[in-house]
């Protein structure tokens, strides 16, 4: 049967195309035409053509805040990678235990971002809190307000709280599909817990494994308002990630032509990683 | 539209990338792209190659204006270059 050709359907396209440019496309020309000028304010400003970027690309501060962001982002996922598949293992599969384990894994997941940095705050610290005084008390010298280390962990424990529960409930989504077939087979076979684990178990989590890799990735990059509540940054500049760095200088410093510069560099970052996370996942899909 | 701040460079630069994505729409129309697989370690349409002829473009320039003190002119002239030569056996 042949089709006809109807392009009414272009119309339907238009409110999302007009809520795309209002939303992100406007803003973002607006972004780079900041970004080539010196704004002093709403009435005077300069062009100064590519100096932002130049002297943003040979920022030491710049460099040393990616560098951290990059080590942060990789040690959550690290951490909450293999710790989230391990959860999802352990997590009951039928009964009653099912419906109250989701909601206890999920509860973190419903706590704003802010609220989870004050909790953190009041939670580590060395005279009031629950966590630096237990470790005070075993002898372990504790202070994220002073330790580089112990503000580096502290940070890097938040956001292992926070969103571990993402990757656990899409790893236990991933491993609730998997039809019993398999595991019978396996069971025929006499695999042991850790053959089921490595070839059954792990290449069917692949598609979830992306998407979660993708997803804490892309949030760790950008992360902002837990560290800045918890540690403001500090000590020194020990725990300022690219976001901070970012707002303190478009906000505090008003400096918002270098800020749209640095905005861009950090974009394409972002674009280029999730480009590249894209398209291994639809490659592996392909698979 | 003061608003924006627009300057004549920036402008040009969104003239140029309309065009392209205006061109792209036309080409597409009169002869629709499919997967195939040039020098890039992956299968591409059209529009992909575009896409990573651009952001590679991005990247260039960025290493250009962070690497050296030259006009980033060059650069933009390489990577018209750049984007031909991915678009055609990318």
């Amino acid at each position: 049967m042949d089709r006809t050709q109807n392009n009414y359907a272009w119309l339907f396209v238009l409110p999302v195309l007009v809520l795309v440019a209002f939303s992100a496309i406007i803003p973002l020309m607006t972004v780079v035409n900041y970004s080539v000028q010196d704004v002093l304010d709403a009435n005077t400003r300069f062009f100064v053509g590519d100096e932002w970027y130049r002297e943003i690309l040979r920022d030491p501060q710049l460099h040393a805040a990616l560098g951290r962001q990059l080590v942060f982002s990789f040690s959550v996922l690290a951490v909450q990678i293999p710790l989230g598949i391990a959860i999802a293992l352990c997590m009951p599969t039928r009964g009653i235990w099912v419906a109250v384990t989701l909601v206890l894994v999920a509860l973190p997941l419903l706590v704003p971002w802010n609220v989870v940095g004050t909790i953190w705050q009041l939670f580590a610290r060395s005279d009031i809190g629950l966590l630096g005084v237990t470790l005070n008390g075993l002898g372990i010298e504790y202070n994220y307000t002073r330790g580089r280390w112990a503000a580096w962990l502290t940070v890097l424990a938040m956001d292992v709280w926070h969103w571990t529960s993402l990757v656990v409930l899409l790893c236990y989504s991933g491993l609730r599909a998997i039809p019993d077939a398999y595991y019978q087979a396996a069971r025929i076979d006499g695999a042991s817990r850790w053959a089921v684990f490595r070839h059954v178990q792990l290449p069917r989590l692949t598609g979830v494994l992306t998407i979660a890799v993708l997803l804490r990735f892309m949030d760790s990059f950008m992360i902002y308002a837990e560290p800045f509540v918890l540690t403001g940054g500090g000590p020194g500049s020990t725990t300022t990630f690219l976001s901070q760095f970012l707002t303190t200088m478009a906000v505090a410093q008003f400096d918002i032509g270098r800020a749209a510069a640095f905005s861009l560099i950090y974009f394409l970052i972002i674009l280029a990683i999730s480009w590249v996370f894209y398209t291994v996942i639809t490659r592996s899909t392909k698979i | 539209m003061d608003w924006m701040y627009w300057t004549p460079p920036t402008a040009l630069f969104f003239v140029a990338i309309a065009m392209i994505l205006a061109g792209m729409t036309v080409w597409e129309v009169v002869s629709p792209t499919g997967m195939r697989r040039g020098f890039l370690p992956l299968q591409t349409t059209r529009g992909d190659r575009l896409f990573i002829g651009l952001l590679t473009s991005a990247w260039f320039h960025l290493a250009w204006l962070g690497l050296s003190d030259f006009h980033p002119a060059y650069m933009t002239v390489a990577c018209i270059g750049w984007l031909i030569v991915v678009l055609r056996w990318g």
